[in-house]
Formats: C-alpha cells, sequence, structure tokens
C-alpha cells in the first residue's frame, strides 16, 4: 500500500487543473447527450431517405395527377408492407454484419407450405402456424450453421435460396393452388382486405415497426444484436451469448418472412412455387436505403419501411411519369448506391 | 491471507511450455507489475487467471480455497474483472451502454422489461466521478480518446465490486498525457482495496503505481520483488536474461 498516501495529492492536482469543481462537472457531465434529440434525428439515414420520398412525392403530384388520388397511395402503400416487413427482419441480420439472401426463397416455401396445410382443409390459424414454424425452422437452420458451425452467412443463406426453392417445388408438385379450404374467404381478406381505408398488411407493418421500435432502443436484445453488431468479441467478453443470439437473429428474419408470406398469398389468392424469387434483393436494398450497414452495428426500425417505401416509390413514380417498366430495376439499384454513397459522406463528414 | 493464489502453475501447447511452474499471489489493495519480453508467458498467465483456458497443472486459489475457470464468465463470477488490451468496447454503443454491457439495468414486466437508461446513465456517471474521469456516459466510444476508453474499460470492471482486476498493457497505445490519467485510475483502485495485476512493458508506470513486480522469462518466474527494494535496472537485467534471477 505505499502508493495509497499519493491519491489526495493526485485529486488534489486533479482540480487545481480544472477552473470547475467536481460537484458541477459531475452534473454536467451526466446530463449532457452525445447529440440533441432533433440533431439525431437529422443525422440518420432514414430522416434524408424520407426527405426524398417526400421531395419525389411533391414532383410527382405535378407529373401525374393519378399520383395523390386514394387509389394509388393505398396501393403504393400495400405494396411496400410486404417487402417493409421483410426488411425488419432483414435490417437485424445486416445490424450483426451478416445477410440473408434466403428470405425470397424462404417467401416461396412458406407460402406452398400454408397453402397446400390450407387446402388439406385445416383452418386457418393451423396455417399460419405451419408458416411460422417453416420459417422458424429454416432460421434455424441458417442460424445455427452460421454462429456455431461458423460458415459464411453468404454462403449459408446463397445454398438455403436454392434448397428452399427446391424444396417449394418439390411439395407443390410444381402445381399452383389456389383453393385455401373452408376459412379462405377470411384468409383473402387477412391478406388483401382493409381496415379504415388502410390495407391489413401496412396495420401489421405499422405494429411490426412499433414492435421493433421499442426492440431496437429498449429490449436487452436489442442492445445485444447492436453490440454484437459493433464488436462480436467484446460482446462475447461481456458475458453475452453471442451465438445464441445470432441464432435468433436468424429466426426473427426468417419469422418476418414469413408474417410476410403468410399476408402475401392472402393478398395474391393464390400460391405458386416460384413466389419471391428475387425478392431478397429489393429487401436488402429496402433495409440498405433505410440506413442499415452491411458492417453491422448500426439499425433503425423505420428505415425498414422508409426504404422499401423509396423502392415502391421509385416503381410507382416510373409507371406514372410513363417511363418504360424496363427501367425499374436501374433506379433502384441508382438510388440503393446513392444511399450507401450518402452514408459514406456523412460518416467522413462526421470525422 | 492472500487474495489470489497460483500454485505451480504450468501451460503447456502441445510440445512449446508457455509456463513452467509459476507461483504467484496477490494480497487486497496490492498492485503488482507483471514484466517480460515478448514470449515470456505474460499473456498465458493472464488468460489463465481470466479463464480463457485452464492451465496445464497447478491450482488457482482465491481466498485460501481452489478454482477452476473454464470461460471468462466464471472468472467474472469469482471476483476477476480484466481490462483486455484491445479494451474490448462497442464503437457504436455509448459509454453508459459500454459499461453496463451484458449486464443491462432493466425495469419492468416481462416480456416488456425495458432497459433502463436513466439508471444506467447515473451509474455510470458515479463510476466515472470516482475514477476523476471527465468521460461522459451519453457519448460514444467510437468519439473517445484513448484516456476515455480506458476509463470506460476500468468503470465497467467496477459494476460487480471485483477483487482483482487484471490490466493488460493498459497504458501501451497512448499519448503521454493520458497516460497519467491511466495511471491516477490504478491508484484510485488500489486505495479502494482492489488488488491489480498490470501487464506491462512501460518501466516507469510499474515503478510508479506498482508494489511489487514480478518478472516472467521463458515461461518461468525469474524475479518477485518489492519495488522499494530493486531497480529499473535491474528488473530490464532480469528480463533480458543478463541477470539470471533475483
Amino acid at each position: 500500500m505505499t502508493d495509497s498516501t499519493n491519491t489526495p495529492q493526485d485529486a488534489h492536482d486533479k482540480t487545481a487543473q480544472t477552473p470547475v469543481d467536481h460537484a458541477a462537472i459531475d452534473d454536467s457531465i451526466t446530463s449532457r447527450r452525445e447529440v440533441s434529440g432533433i440533431g439525431a434525428i437529422i443525422r440518420t439515414q432514414p430522416f434524408w431517405v424520407f426527405v426524398a420520398i417526400l421531395t419525389i412525392g411533391v414532383v410527382m403530384t405535378f407529373v401525374s395527377d393519378a399520383f395523390l388520388t386514394e387509389r394509388n397511395l393505398f396501393n403504393i402503400t400495400r405494396n411496400m408492407a410486404f417487402f417493409g416487413i421483410m426488411a425488419l427482419g432483414m435490417s437485424a441480420v445486416i445490424c450483426t454484419a451478416g445477410i440473408d439472401l434466403s428470405v425470397g426463397s424462404l417467401l416461396g416455401l412458406c407460402g406452398i407450405n400454408l397453402a397446400l396445410v390450407l387446402q388439406a382443409g385445416w383452418s386457418v390459424e393451423i396455417g399460419f402456424i405451419a408458416c411460422i414454424s417453416t420459417a422458424a425452422l429454416v432460421g434455424l437452420i441458417n442460424g445455427v450453421l452460421i454462429a456455431y458451425v461458423r460458415l459464411a452467412p453468404f454462403v449459408v443463406t446463397l445454398g438455403m435460396l436454392a434448397m428452399a426453392r427446391s424444396i417449394a417445388m418439390v411439395i407443390s408438385n410444381n402445381k399452383m393452388v389456389y383453393e385455401f379450404g373452408p376459412d379462405q374467404e377470411l384468409f383473402e381478406w387477412i391478406g388483401g382486405g382493409s381496415m379504415l381505408g388502410v390495407p391489413n398488411v401496412v396495420w401489421v407493418l405499422t405494429v411490426m415497426t412499433l414492435f421493433f421500435l421499442w426492440v431496437w432502443r429498449y429490449s436487452e436484445w436489442g442492445r445485444w444484436v447492436i453490440a454484437i453488431g459493433g464488436n462480436a468479441h467484446a460482446a462475447k467478453l461481456s458475458g453475452i451469448p453471442v451465438e445464441r443470439v445470432i441464432v435468433s437473429v436468424y429466426m426473427v428474419c426468417s419469422i418476418c418472412t414469413g408474417i410476410a408470406a403468410f399476408m402475401f398469398i392472402g393478398y395474391t389468392g393464390s400460391a405458386t412455387n416460384g413466389m419471391g424469387a428475387t425478392y431478397e434483393l429489393n429487401v436488402i436494398a429496402a433495409s440498405v436505403i433505410g440506413g442499415a450497414n452491411l458492417m453491422g452495428g448500426i439499425v433503425y426500425a423505420l428505415g425498414a419501411p422508409i426504404g422499401a417505401a423509396l423502392v415502391e416509390l421509385i416503381r410507382n413514380s416510373l409507371l406514372l411519369a410513363g417511363i418504360p417498366a424496363l427501367w425499374q430495376q436501374f433506379f433502384v439499384g441508382l438510388f440503393l448506391i446513392l444511399a450507401v454513397l450518402l452514408e459514406q459522406l456523412r460518416n467522413r463528414g462526421g470525422k | 491471507m492472500s487474495l489470489m493464489e497460483l500454485r505451480q502453475v504450468t501451460k503447456s501447447f502441445g510440445a512449446i511450455h508457455a509456463l513452467n511452474g509459476v507461483d504467484l499471489s496477490i494480497a487486497p489493495g496490492e498492485a503488482i507489475g507483471l514484466m517480460g519480453d515478448n514470449g515470456a508467458g505474460k499473456s498465458t498467465l493472464m488468460k489463465i487467471i481470466a479463464g480463457n483456458f485452464p492451465p496445464t497443472t497447478g491450482e488457482i486459489r482465491i481466498d485460501g480455497s481452489p478454482v477452476h475457470f473454464t470461460r471468462p464468465l466464471d472468472a467474472r463470477d469469482n471476483g476477476i474483472e480484466i481490462v483486455y488490451q484491445d479494451l474490448a468496447l462497442c464503437d457504436n454503443l455509448t459509454a453508459a451502454a459500454n459499461v453496463f454491457l451484458g449486464r443491462e439495468i432493466k425495469s419492468g414486466i416481462w416480456p416488456f422489461r425495458s432497459l433502463n437508461y436513466n439508471a444506467m446513465y447515473q451509474k455510470a456517471g458515479e463510476l466515472f466521478s470516482e475514477l476523476k474521469s471527465e468521460t461522459r456516459p451519453r457519448d460514444l466510444v467510437k468519439q473517445m480518446s484513448g484516456g476515455q476508453r480506458q476509463a470506460v474499460a476500468i468503470a465497467r470492471t467496477r459494476l460487480s465490486d471485483p477483487k482483482l482486476v487484471l490490466m493488460d498493457e493498459p497504458t501501451a497505445a497512448i499519448s503521454v498525457r493520458q497516460v497519467a490519467e491511466v495511471l491516477n485510475l490504478i491508484k484510485r483502485l488500489k486505495s479502494t482495496g482492489h488488488a491489480v495485476i498490470l501487464v506491462s512493458h512501460r518501466m516507469p508506470d510499474v515503478f510508479e503505481v506498482c508494489d511489487r513486480v514480478a518478472v516472467l522469462r521463458r515461461g518461468t518466474k525469474v524475479a518477485d520483488k518489492r519495488i522499494d527494494d530493486t531497480s529499473p535496472e535491474e528488473v530490464t537485467g532480469l528480463i533480458i536474461g543478463a541477470i539470471e534471477a533475483a
């Protein structure tokens, strides 16, 4: 304990260097935030994408009379909602610096399973359980291979993309299903109907977005996922069960896709095994445009619906502006690159 | 009685003997400088105490009773906290979030148990002010200086009121001014009765804050002396092998 006598001396030196007393510093230290409320919002990617959406919206009202009609807005919000629901889960995966390429195929597989269960005469609840169980199982397989066997997420989910699609083809015997058993009417209303003038699927997206807002800000699981994305090694040393959390993240992503599949089949009124092909690209694009960083550690709940809204808005606007549909993917790609570029620029500006 | 005692600890990786029969004991409020050249076995010894892997032979005793660590959490449960060389912080989270990582304060009823931000900010603020560090709980770690980051890593060890804090090269990558800050943090830990093991290459740091210095060379402890009974020259000689043992 030879050095313990130094302690008061050091404390004294410290106070001598600082002009204010410690109590005051402590107060100001604990009350300060990294940035103020509005400043924090302005710094986020979803905010700027939202500004872009409003801008495109304003421009479109001059370009086309059809744009601001109730019918068109109804269609835009409904179409974007399927991708938005999937992007909520994808954002979680991307936050861990992972990727899930299998969501498009999984949508097809969940859809076929669901349709076959309903066609066999089961109720819509059983259909829902079958649909979500399929999704959860696929997510579990993805997650275990990635977290425990330590295979690259890209490879595992690329393999699952092929496998899930193939299984969908096998079990559907390559046939379309459009008979949904005794609950057909209810089932098609859930996916394709609306309440208070808003499509049901948009309600689902809204509720899920609010839930994820809570998850990312207030849940322990959310905090752990963000920590893993920031520094998985540090998270592990802090006692976070990293492997289990990663498995759960892939399951959450798949379950979101399962929910989207349930709504989507009800909306389209038929299930084919080709459903959802290449959707993974739109879902990843929506997540990234909404601010998810492929390097991990960043996630916004609002990013998913906002990113999905922009993608759908581009599609809709080109259509209404009379630009050939062949240009759609070009503009989605362009906005994807612009979104990533924007984020890079903001980060450089910050340093 | 010693707080922690290592008895005849050896560690082999295949044919390589990283540690040969090392004894080490530490009392509450004591700081030991663990020195040695690269490859002398410092890191291996640290990792054994931290629970990263068990020793090949020998035992660790805490408060007189033997313990077996198979993972870092076991060491933490036994009152040993580690400040890693790379600090193991998440840059994308705030200082408070890092302090409480894996041990978040929550309130509310399941399934809506929520993170209690206010409680965590307040407690983190208290820990930082105890350490006389001007680290702000709400700042992102990404924006912090080396000294502030060090304070976050040290504050984290104080959540559980550990008996022993292990610090791996805490002053290796920071500026001179920040070194003084970190050394003050170590003194603060000692004055509150914590034992500290400081692994360092920097002789002045060890002589400023430690009570004893233990020197490892090629996996063997060649010296364990009170700071007052030795000199930087002697320790240097021991490290490089110019002096056989002391």
